[in-house]
């Protein structure tokens, strides 16, 4: 088994046109050939690494993660002594991957990275996730590595980002009792030891995905009597500089292998990333952006997973006297599952573009290269789609996660109910996306910006200038359909001058932007290869219709004056 | 200093997981219907190859494969888990080898490849499931063997010292330098492919298939680095007696193949009362299929 060549719809994203410009970009001309000997020579060379590599993902993810997933899920991390001790099958899953050398994957070589672009990098996410979504969190927190090379000091990086290759781990230290969403009231002190030329923090973090890593990324309040964001500064922390303890781990629904820990700092020695002040107004901001990408990935590699197990029961389970897959009841399920499926990887793949080539442009002028106007201009369209997309691929995808777990199991009848099938676990595993790294409702608060300004809508143009063949002429028609009442939406809600009713409304608008935007790329999926995503197509979009048009009667008939009835 | 560990390994029809075409109407391997792998017991060999070069400075691990130009595959696929690189030997002479060619045929092989101070393989290749091919190969070569071996416990520049996995028990041996190590499905899994060396080693090729490609950019790549170029022997190049090659060399002939065909033998009906199933129960305890 291999998760990567089993699945043709990756080597489809994977190999989609704008991968060209992804790598060009990412490989400036190519230039490491010369210095490393398994840098690429050119395009075609770079995308046969990226396929291999990702074969090797897939298998380990096959062979080991999906072998090791029940078994993790049933022991679960411990603590002892202060310190996390994974489950037999987490640290086999991360020592496998370790050995493998796929750590390390989108950073630079000059730090052992493999200086992939995020597009495969994100795919190895998704790959990893289908074999367990909880150790995807363990292989996804590299992510931290990526702020520390786009934000910090030439020594920090020098000193952390080696280690990656070699399978240190690492979290993002963030939550704290009192401030889970609302990170502006983080209190873990930091304060600066001139005699060790060090920071020491003090406090207490909770809910910390992987809390016992060898490296962390803690926000902490270094400007003391400051109550807000612009007090926060971003620390980097190595755990053998030692001060932090593992109090306890939380006993979760699901994910249970991935370790939940509350820690408590004392003096423990830190070093500070970037500049003072700017932890959470910048930095914190570029990982959580990071993290919600590394969300959707999730979602999709176990809504895959769910997917295929409803799929294949479907296909086995006779009840009276027919495959349970031939009543419409189930096939008009799992059709939508699928389509769901389809539709949530293609926005994942979309917004990694968009930020792949964001960031490529960034380091650019990082490197104080000067850029003409029109490469100014894509460098901003790139930031705001991939800003504009990361919230509205995280719900979606983690929504449609949920849904397609729930409906896994629904196929399975009674015995998805019980431990003998992996749905169960699936189902379990997928509860927390819609809520860590921002909730669907905070993902809202993000978007809907991009749709009252019209971002969204000129998206949405954009997907509609292309070409599509003829006998897709009537799903693009249903498409326009709903851009038209998106964009009536909007005004209507605008206009009536009520920023509670704008509130009120958001999620609705952005899910009307969503279901079109994620109908648009099904389409162009589709129109690519028909074989593969016509079916989808037709099947999401009308489902997205069904939706969009129930929200748009909803805001149309909607009386402000109403919104009382929701309050207590 | 220089260490020399020679791994051998075979590609062979995948046998595990068998359809039903993998036999063809006249008893042979159905080839075309069972993907080509690396011997499963040869990946364990390379496994514990690559511990051994771990504890050497300086070691190197040549891989030596016997079979058509496509098993050059299993050369790449060592490079990619740890191997420095390979050899193909391969020949239409040599096509038909029973055990006996075949160790011949490898010792040939061997004889360049000297001096070395290992030689590892797996147990026994699962096509053939003879475990013939190593111990015979240690004795054309006159040199000690170990067998069934499980686990490395220490290797020098002298000696190796290895666990055996015995029918009942384990054995821990040491053995002087050069010697031959055939190593069973209990030791250490092989590590998987790692990343840096397929993106490093991902175009290595033989000359044949360097012959037949139309990438020129494979072919320049490959000529201008040694360590990508895949050795590529033939019967010549290996002095070896034309008669003691192939089918010619091999005494064993098939004089027939029979399908296995499994049928139920004594089956037993009974209702579901608490009777008959208690009586089932009684059965089985007494016959120690339970309990």
């Amino acid at each position: 088994m291999n998760f990567y060549s089993d699945n043709e719809a990756l080597k489809f994203h994977l190999n989609h046109p704008q991968m060209k410009k992804c790598v060009d970009m990412k490989e400036r001309d190519y230039a490491d050939k010369d210095k490393y000997d398994y840098a690429p020579q050119d395009f075609e060379d770079a995308m046969d690494s990226y396929e291999k590599v990702m074969e090797i993902i897939g298998d380990i993810s096959a062979n080991v993660l999906d072998v090791n997933a029940e078994e993790v899920d049933h022991e679960g991390p411990q603590v002892i002594d202060g310190h996390v001790k994974y489950a037999r099958g987490t640290q086999e899953n991360h020592d496998v991957l370790t050995r493998a050398g796929v750590y390390g994957l989108a950073l630079p070589r000059k730090y052992d990275g493999l200086n992939f672009s995020i597009v495969p990098y994100v795919m190895a996410a998704e790959i990893v996730s289908r074999g367990d979504a909880g150790f995807a969190n363990i292989w996804g927190l590299q992510d931290c590595a990526e702020t520390i090379a786009e934000f910090a000091s030439e020594e920090i990086k020098a000193e952390f980002l080696p280690l990656i290759h070699q399978g240190k781990t690492c979290s993002m230290d963030l939550t704290e009792p009192d401030a889970g969403s609302d990170l502006q009231a983080v209190q873990l002190k930091a304060t600066y030891d001139e005699a060790k030329g060090m920071w020491l923090l003090n406090g207490v973090k909770r809910f910390i995905t992987n809390g016992d890593a060898d490296i962390k990324l803690v926000l902490a309040r270094s400007e003391e009597g400051t109550n807000d964001g612009r007090g926060l500064s971003y620390f980097v922390h190595d755990r053998r500089w030692g001060g932090f303890v593992v109090r306890r781990i939380e006993n979760k629904l699901g994910i249970k292998g991935s370790p939940t820990c509350e820690l408590v700092f004392t003096n423990a020695p830190a070093k500070l990333v970037g500049e003072r002040k700017l932890g959470l107004i910048k930095y914190v901001m570029a990982l959580m952006n990071g993290a919600r990408l590394g969300v959707g990935a999730q979602s999709v590699g176990l809504s895959e997973a769910a997917y295929r197990a409803a799929l294949k029961y479907a296909n086995e389970r006779e009840q009276f006297g027919k495959k349970i897959i031939q009543f419409p009841a189930v096939y008009q399920m799992l059709a939508l599952m699928k389509a769901k499926l389809d539709a949530s990887r293609s926005v994942l793949y979309e917004t990694s573009r968009a930020v792949d080539l964001s960031k490529s442009y960034a380091s650019l002028v990082n490197e104080g290269v000067k850029l003409t106007p029109e490469q100014r201009a894509e460098m901003k369209l790139y930031q705001r789609n991939a800003d504009m997309l990361t919230p509205i691929l995280k719900m979606f995808s983690s929504e449609y996660a949920n849904q397609n777990t729930y409906d896994a199991i629904q196929v399975h009848g009674g015995t998805g109910f019980m431990k003998d099938f992996p749905v169960e676990r699936m189902y379990r595993d997928a509860r927390i996306l819609t809520i860590y790294e921002g909730t669907s409702q905070l993902q809202v608060v993000a978007a809907i910006r991009h749709v009252l300004n019209g971002n969204a809508s000129k998206l949405i143009e954009s997907y509609e200038a292309e070409a599509v063949r003829p006998e897709f002429a009537a799903l693009r028609d249903k498409l326009k359909a709903m851009h038209a009442m998106l964009n009536k939406a909007v005004e209507d809600v605008k206009g009536a001058g009520n920023e509670e009713l704008v509130d009120f409304h958001a999620r609705r608008l952005v899910e009307m932007a969503g279901y079109t935007i994620l109908g648009n790329l099904v389409l162009l999926d589709a129109e690519r290869n028909a074989d593969m995503f016509a079916k989808s197509a037709e099947v999401f979009i009308r489902h997205g219709e069904s939706i969009a048009k129930g929200h748009a009667e909803f805001i149309a008939s909607f009386d402000a004056g109403k919104i009382g009835c929701y309050k207590d | 200093m220089s260490f020399r560990i020679v791994v051998l390994a075979k590609q062979v029809p995948d046998t595990r997981n068998v359809g039903k075409d993998a036999m063809k109407e006249d008893g042979t391997i159905n080839r075309a219907a069972l993907p080509a792998i690396y011997n499963p017991e040869d990946l364990n060999a390379l496994e514990m190859a690559i511990q051994m070069k771990e504890k050497i400075e300086g070691a190197e691990i040549i891989v030596l494969t016997m079979g058509p130009g496509r098993a050059a595959e299993v050369v790449r696929e060592s490079m990619y888990r740890g191997a420095d690189g390979g050899f193909v030997v391969s020949d239409m002479k040599f096509a038909g080898a029973d055990t006996l060619a075949t160790s011949y045929t490898l010792s040939m092989a061997l004889r360049k490849l000297a001096p070395f101070d290992v030689v590892l393989c797996g147990r026994q290749a699962i096509d053939g499931d003879t475990a013939q091919v190593g111990p015979q190969t240690a004795e054309k070569l006159a040199l000690p063997q170990v067998t069934y071996a499980e686990s490395l416990v220490s290797v020098d520049a002298k000696s190796v010292t290895i666990r055996r996995r015995l029918e009942r028990g384990v054995e821990t041996m040491k053995a002087p330098l050069p010697c031959l190590i055939t190593v069973g499905s209990s030791a250490k899994e092989c590590r998987p492919r790692h990343a840096v060396r397929v993106m490093t080693y991902k175009y290595a090729a033989t000359p044949s298939e360097m012959a037949a490609s139309t990438d020129e950019r494979r072919k320049a790549k490959v000529a201008a680095d040694k360590r990508l170029q895949i050795g590529e022997w033939t019967a010549n190049d290996l002095a070896a007696e034309p008669e003691r090659l192939g089918l010619a060399g091999s005494p064993t002939k098939v004089k027939k193949i029979d399908n296995v065909v499994l049928v139920h033998k004594e089956a037993k009906s009974m209702d579901t009362s608490d009777k008959s199933i208690n009586e089932l129960m009684q059965e089985l305890l007494a016959s120690h299929i339970i309990g």
